[in-house]
């Protein structure tokens, strides 16, 4: 990624229900529209009404890893935004308030207050709403954007409500404009713009468009924070591309109906958040267990148990790892952001297909929930679908001959034929030749239960095998993770998944500060590269585990894999994201030996 | 099931084309027995052939059922054949889709999916094999069992009142609701091909008694007290007096046709499968068009 030269966070803070999402949806559409890249996190809390938001939004000129470190505008919808966030803002830095209502503290110094009197600006209009379209209009002079952007987004926002609004909330926007340039200093950095517009999506739409681009034909789901936007995107787009989308009773019921839609032939899906992931478990070894292809996707949340629904963790890793009783072979991968949510996505379903067992998706809610630009020449909703050794046409020969039993239909079709490389020929439903029965009992290569009566050590142990010979089949079609930055560092950071952005821009931040740093991000859980892992690391100086939670979930699988032990950890489990200044904090500490585990303490209080 | 399969089925089939690889292993005397005799009946006199349907279970001495029965078959987990059951429908329409198992499988451990079938309407029959006790775990009280059943779980007498499954899936909006007993077996075949082709959810509880591991409710129990509905004029459009007659128990004891109304099932109302076969079937691959709806979409 190339260094920005305009690199710039607006952040919206208010109580859900005063309506954070409007200013930050028409802000966003201005920069996209223009070419800039933008990279939205939300710090949100589980209520309708009330409670504290505070949306940032980063923009730039070059693509964005992460919301960044700072921000330079606080647009604060109430007083409890201006009491909470005033004073982290650093010099430069603006703050946007009703003078009407709202009253400041003493700003840290270099901050400039932008009192606003809303009243004035609105004709005393008695709807609150009113004040963000004052707000946007403010944020536009202040960014020193030409007024027609905003003209154009106000019209287009507000097309189906009419002309009325559109010139109401145009008007009030103009006069907020108008008394900015009029009484305070616009920003000195200019705006810049991009080659040519850019698409926005969230983790969330990624992840429900990989499955889409993947051939998914039925999806199903419980709704669940924060993985519910998948289902949002899938439930309004199916129409258009014949995807069947059922919301079920719970995620057990989940979990199962996309065995029985897989079993039926449809690439199938679901997502869930780590509750719903725990009741789905006992389903996933079942699909193992009758070697069905399905895709189980968890975005993670605070846990345990319901936890803190509205905040981001790396806490499920060893509850993926040990999903379902039993000792079987699963998928799990962990992408990096949205655009490799959505690459991922076809992939692992690949993979699925061609090893006949379950895959998990490792999402949380910073890359799902996140907004992020992306180039739409970057979406291919077309990749390259493989769906394994599947039998889709009927047979008709004499095996077909009814009534007696040695040549009936579906004689001398074995579904779980114990092949060389583990992988049985796999028949869809209801095709005329290929009858058999598929169970979650142990069960010989014709799909006889071998588990409650005649059980045969020699039968299981046969199928034990080549339930994990298939697996082992597949496996060199991964990628194995590679070493990013130069190759003789002080330090090597690895992270894995969602923190790759953070990690990625506190190697900048490092090397600026002297201290040169690389990054192995670990993106494949299962099937892990242990000894390519083990390889890159003994060559490093100093290895730094950078993960999202308390007791080092990753380091205790690497090292439970490898024996490797790191020299040092950075950990969070406050429910906030990383943000790249903790981690060139917790180098520093590191390097200087003052700990061997460095937990940020967040600055942000949503 | 559609109308048209059964007149395009070429290949006469008989009850021995629905045999299994296996042998059960039911006790002798068990009435499961019966309930898979009397299907295998149905099914080849409705002229499906073994490929065309698919039987569905969960756990338990009747859910071993699709290993004794030739056709496509699924052994899935506890409490979740209804699931698996609806995902293969929804999937596949064109399948005749059997779900078969026991009364803990589907009204205990299974029960919200039990529920929510019901509601939905989705195009499948179900047999609950109701024993009113769990046999395969040595028995136990099951959510059928009557109050005062001495078990290994309940050594001095039950307390809790029983659930009924017939009440409960009319209520919640099944659209075939009936009870069997498998000591009349020409009566079940009669409820099984009037379930089977019913176009919505179909139920039917039927009466298979544990003779291991249930005493109280026996072959001895039931023979003097089922009376049919059949007998009694019974509309099964009135849905009051269906609800009525399910929950006598005592010296007379329904079983027949409770309740047969017509609804539109949720394949029906699915909307992606107005046209173009099972979902099951189609090129999954996204058309140039499509791609250019949906990133349009994001701009």
């Amino acid at each position: 990624m190339k260094d920005a030269k305009f690199d710039f966070a607006l952040a919206i803070g208010g109580a859900a229900g005063q309506g954070v999402a409007t200013p930050g949806n028409i802000l966003a559409r201005m920069f996209v529209r223009r070419g800039l890249h933008i990279h939205a996190y939300n710090a949100y809390q589980s209520i309708i009404r009330g409670g504290h938001i505070l949306l940032t939004i980063r923009v730039a000129d070059v693509e964005l890893p992460c919301h960044g470190d700072k921000i330079d505008l606080l647009m604060c919808l109430n007083q409890d935004t201006l009491d909470r966030h005033l004073q982290i803002l650093g010099p430069g830095g603006r703050a946007i308030y009703n003078s009407d209502k709202l009253e400041p503290s003493e700003p840290p110094e270099g901050v400039t207050l932008v009192p606003i009197p809303v009243g004035e600006l609105t004709d005393n209009n008695p709807n609150k709403l009113m004040q963000n379209t004052a707000f946007i209009g403010v944020t536009t002079a202040l960014m020193g954007i030409d007024f027609e952007v905003l003209g154009e987004a106000l019209t287009e926002v507000f097309k189906r409500k009419g002309q009325d609004v559109i010139d109401l909330n145009t008007g009030t926007a103009k006069a907020a404009f108008d008394y900015t340039h009029a009484n305070f200093e616009i920003f000195p950095d200019p705006v810049p713009s991009g080659d040519e517009p850019l698409a926005v999506w969230s983790g969330n739409d990624a992840l429900a468009m990989g499955g889409a681009a993947a051939g998914v034909k039925f999806y199903a789901a419980y709704p669940m924070s924060p993985a519910t936007g998948v289902l949002h995107w899938m439930a309004n787009n199916a129409r258009d591309l014949d995807i069947m989308v059922r919301q079920i009773e719970d995620e057990i019921g989940v979990a199962n109906i996309v065995i029985g839609a897989a079993h039926a032939g449809a690439r199938a899906m679901c997502a869930t958040s780590g509750g719903g992931f725990a009741l789905m478990t006992e389903a996933i070894g079942s699909a193992a267990m009758m070697e069905i292809p399905v895709v189980y996707i968890n975005v993670m949340r605070a846990g345990p148990s319901t936890g803190v629904p509205t905040k981001t963790e790396q806490g499920d890793l060893w509850q993926m790892l040990g999903a379902s009783q039993g000792d079987f072979q699963r998928f799990i991968v962990a992408p990096k952001n949205a655009l490799d949510a959505f690459n991922t996505i076809p992939e692992v379903f690949n993979l699925c297909d061609a090893a006949q067992c379950p895959g998990i998706v490792l999402s949380d809610l910073l890359i799902s929930e996140g907004t992020f630009s992306v180039p739409a020449k970057e979406i291919n909703m077309q990749p390259e679908i493989n769906r394994g050794e599947l039998i889709t046409e009927p047979r008709v020969s004499n095996d077909d001959g009814l009534a007696d039993p040695a040549t009936r239909e579906g004689g001398g079709y074995k579904r779980y034929k114990d092949t060389e490389n583990g992988v049985s020929p796999r028949a869809i439903l209801g095709l005329e030749g290929y009858v058999h029965v598929v169970s979650t009992d142990e069960h010989d290569e014709d799909g006889v239960l071998i588990s409650d009566e005649f059980t045969n050590p020699h039968k299981r142990q046969m199928m034990v095998e080549k339930r994990a010979r298939k697996f082992e089949s597949v496996v060199d079609r991964i990628a194995p993770p590679e070493l990013e930055g130069p190759a003789d560092a002080d330090v090597t950071l690895l992270g894995w998944g969602s923190t790759w952005g953070v990690i990625h821009e506190a190697c900048k931040q490092l090397s600026n500060a002297g201290i040169i740093a690389n990054h192995l991000p670990v993106k494949w859980i299962v099937p892990l590269y242990g000894d390519e892992i083990e390889e890159i690391l003994g060559r490093s100086k100093r290895v730094i585990i950078v993960e999202n939670n308390q007791s080092g979930q990753f380091a205790r699988y690497l090292r439970s894999e490898t024996g490797f032990k790191a020299n040092g950890h950075i950990r969070k489990y406050d429910g906030e994201p990383f943000m790249p200044h903790h981690i060139v904090a917790g180098v520093q500490e590191q390097l200087a030996n003052e700990t061997e585990i460095y937990v940020p303490r967040h600055e942000i209080m949503v | 099931m559609s109308e048209t399969k059964i007149a395009e089925s070429i290949i006469e089939t008989t009850s021995k084309d629905f045999k299994g690889k296996v042998d059960p292993d039911w006790c002798p005397g068990c009435g499961d027995f019966s309930v898979l005799k009397s299907l295998q009946v149905v099914v080849s006199s409705l002229g499906l052939r073994p490929h065309e349907v698919v039987t569905i279970s969960g756990i338990g001495c009747s859910s071993n059922f699709p290993g004794y029965f030739n056709a496509y078959g699924m052994h899935t987990l506890h409490g979740r054949s209804l699931a698996v059951a609806t995902g293969v429908k929804m999937a596949n329409h064109e399948m005749t889709v059997l779900v078969t198992g026991g009364d803990g499988d589907g009204y205990g451990i299974g029960g919200n999916h039990f529920t929510h079938i019901s509601r939905r309407n989705v195009d499948l029959t179900y047999l609950v094999m109701n024993n009113q006790i769990y046999g395969l775990t040595t028995g136990q009280i099951s959510p059928t069992s009557e109050i005062g059943m001495k078990t290994k779980s309940t050594p001095f007498g039950n307390v809790e009142k029983p659930l009924n499954p017939i009440t409960q899936a009319i209520m919640n909006g099944a659209t075939f609701v009936a009870r069997g007993y498998s000591g009349d077996q020409k009566h079940l075949q009669m409820l099984m091909k009037e379930a089977i082709q019913h176009h919505g959810f179909s139920l039917i509880d039927i009466f298979s008694p544990c003779v291991t591991f249930n005493h109280d409710n026996d072959y001895a129990f039931f023979r003097p007290r089922v009376r049919k509905l059949e007998d009694e004029g019974h509309n099964p459009e009135d849905w009051k007096s269906a609800c009525e007659k399910a929950l006598m128990w005592g010296d007379e004891i329904y079983i027949g046709k409770f309740l047969h109304v017509q609804r539109p099932t949720l394949d029906a109302q699915e909307p992606v499968l107005e046209e173009g076969g099972p979902i099951a079937h189609r090129e999954i691959a996204i058309s140039n068009e499509q791609s250019e709806t949906i990133i349009k979409r994001m701009m």
